[in-house]
């Protein structure tokens, strides 16, 4: 599909292009934070605590009188960086794992995905908050965690169409033609599975927002002084009857986060997987 | 049926064995001297306690022998003792156990109760204009952050109701008002995203269902619209939410960890926070094995009622 025919039937499907929208804007933010913030995150200003909003503070101002909306824009940039770093790995080494499995089969395969079902058997907020303990709290090693707890999601993922795609005819032909693992996998295998990992990968990018959130906001995860969105909304519990807008937008923003990639990837699944339509 | 027990048990055993390696494995993982970490900066370690803790863990055996030791005495429920109170590790995680899963079978249960009526809704919200905002709203749920939902209600009830014993935790057996006053809050808030969640399942569960052959044979054999929706339809829609209920466990239970630190809640979040705090590794290890075991066995459990519920299911 060209990218203008998947942007046409994209914009058709109304609410993953509202989804679509809503995900590019967070990234953006995420990139661009440092320059469209207008005060510097950390900068403490004690005559201007405990503002509400106004126009001089859109998003009003914390107990330190650092600006709201300046510390959620730095806020996404740990966010989206750290859920791409963990989805990232996850595709990556998930993925390929999973396809490697399929292709080689035997004793192989069921090692690799035994591996698999055993990371999958823990729940995952107890496999990451683990990891952290072993690794060490900050944003680096929190997207090696969720990197860890999502890669068996995508090994299963890629293995099961991956075994179906090696069946066919022609590929079954490269292979016999002696193509090994990286050109028949690459080159036949990898472009006939990725509808899938496509959609899992945005919905990923999800739940992956909200779980770096949630360690952060237990302080596992990125450490102060770090803008984080999970810790802003921790450290605003202390002083909430004074400046309840804190709490209120930095949720508010994680929700936006997770929502918006949500969306996309619901509409994703519409358009690159008719079989799911609905699910 | 039989084989599909015994296959599925050998699986279990498997799975399970594998994460007590990897549970295992964490301390060992830890760059550094593990012991060392442990006792931190407390000064009045001699070196003769190190070695002496260092044998307690069994650190001075070769790898393999410190593996089954320390499974053969985690299989008879000797998880070891904490390092600082000396508590056996089994016994802290029991006290704390039963905060986590009142919250966590709660939040199921509300969240079975309310998405029927939501399914149903939102199934026949089906075509109308009302179909767009369903689909928005079943995603916000599920995008939900629990924790901040915890947050929000604490900054309500302590405004508006703020007799309400919105903190802490009583167990119900002391106190059961008090108990379930404590729970309702965080109950509510960690399972809105499960409501979600069932909610979208058992509505395309109903639009497939509805769609099916045998739905418009037996609407053209004359069978009721209510009929055909309750009694056709809904029964074989709830299948398709048994099976995620396993998976929607998982999160559930992430959720309830996170909200006891919200609302001050002495379960086993708490307690793992706790541990890591005061690098209490072998409480970690404990909690970390009992609940992924725990899970584990219910995750089977709710298979196996879906191939008890469903005979479609095939045992291959």
């Amino acid at each position: 599909m060209s990218v203008r025919r998947f942007f046409t039937r994209l914009w058709r499907n109304r609410v993953g292009f509202i989804g679509f929208v809503i995900a590019a804007i967070v990234v953006l933010a995420a990139l661009t934070g440092p320059w469209l913030a207008p005060y510097d995150p950390l900068a403490q200003a004690i005559r201007e605590r405990f503002q509400g909003p106004s126009v001089k503070h859109l998003l009003g101002t914390d107990n330190f009188g650092r600006d709201t909306l300046s510390r959620i824009l730095y806020g996404y940039r740990t966010s989206v960086l750290v859920s791409l770093g963990a989805v990232g790995i996850a595709t990556i080494v998930g993925g390929t794992l999973g396809l490697l499995a399929a292709f080689w089969g035997g004793w192989r395969d069921r090692i690799i995905m035994r591996v698999m079902d055993v990371l999958l058997a823990f729940p995952i907020i107890l496999l990451a908050i683990g990891v952290l303990a072993v690794l060490g709290p900050g944003a680096f090693n929190t997207g090696l965690a969720i990197g860890l707890v999502y890669t068996p999601v995508f090994a299963r993922l890629a293995r099961g169409p991956a075994l179906t795609v090696l069946s066919w005819d022609y590929v079954a032909a490269a292979r016999a033609l002696g193509g090994g693992a990286g050109r028949v996998l690459g080159k036949h295998v990898a472009p006939n599975v990725m509808a899938p990992i496509l959609v899992q990968v945005t919905l990923s990018l999800s739940t992956a927002i909200l779980v770096e959130a949630s360690l952060s906001f237990l302080g596992l995860g990125t450490q102060p002084p770090t803008p984080s969105l999970g810790l802003m909304l921790s450290e605003s519990r202390g002083t909430m009857l004074l400046s309840p807008w804190v709490s209120v937008f930095s949720g508010a923003a994680i929700l936006l986060a997770s929502f918006g990639f949500n969306l996309f990837g619901d509409g994703l699944r519409d358009l690159l997987d008719p079989t799911l339509r609905d699910a | 049926m039989f084989q599909y027990l015994v296959r599925r048990l050998l699986d279990l055993v498997v799975v399970l064995f594998g994460v007590s390696l990897l549970v295992f494995a964490m301390v060992r993982f830890i760059p550094g001297d593990a012991v060392a970490i442990m006792l931190g900066a407390n000064t009045d370690i001699t070196p003769d306690r190190v070695e002496a803790l260092r044998r307690q863990i069994g650190l001075d055996l070769p790898v393999y022998e410190q593996y089954w030791n320390w499974l053969k005495a985690a299989l008879r429920g000797d998880l070891g003792t904490s390092i600082w109170t000396g508590t056996p590790v089994l016994q802290e995680i029991t006290a704390r156990l039963p905060a986590t899963f009142e919250i966590t079978f709660l939040a199921l249960v509300l969240a079975i109760v309310l998405s029927f009526p939501l399914g149903v809704l939102a199934a026949r919200a089906r075509g109308t204009s009302g179909d767009v905002l369903v689909r928005v709203l079943t995603i916000i749920g599920l995008t939900l952050p629990s924790f901040w939902v915890g947050v929000l209600f604490l900054y309500f009830f302590s405004l508006y109701l703020p007799w309400w014993p919105a903190i802490g935790y009583v167990p119900f057996t002391t106190d059961p008002l008090g108990n379930l006053a404590r729970v309702a809050l965080p109950t509510v808030a960690v399972s809105l995203p499960m409501v979600a969640g069932l909610t979208r399942i058992l509505r395309s569960g109903l639009l497939e269902v509805l769609s099916s052959d045998y739905v418009r044979t037996a609407r053209a054999k004359g069978v009721g619209e209510r009929g055909l929706f309750y009694k056709h339809a809904l029964r074989n829609a709830m299948i398709p939410v048994i099976t995620v209920v396993g998976v929607q466990l998982g999160y559930l239970l992430s959720g309830v960890v996170v909200i006891e630190q919200v609302f001050a809640i002495p379960g086993i979040g708490r307690l793992m926070l706790g541990a890591i705090n005061e690098r209490n590794y072998p409480l970690l290890q404990g909690v970390v094995l009992i609940v992924t075991a725990v899970f584990v066995v219910v995750n089977l459990l709710v298979d196996l009622a879906y191939a008890w519920i469903d005979p479609r299911v095939e045992y291959s």
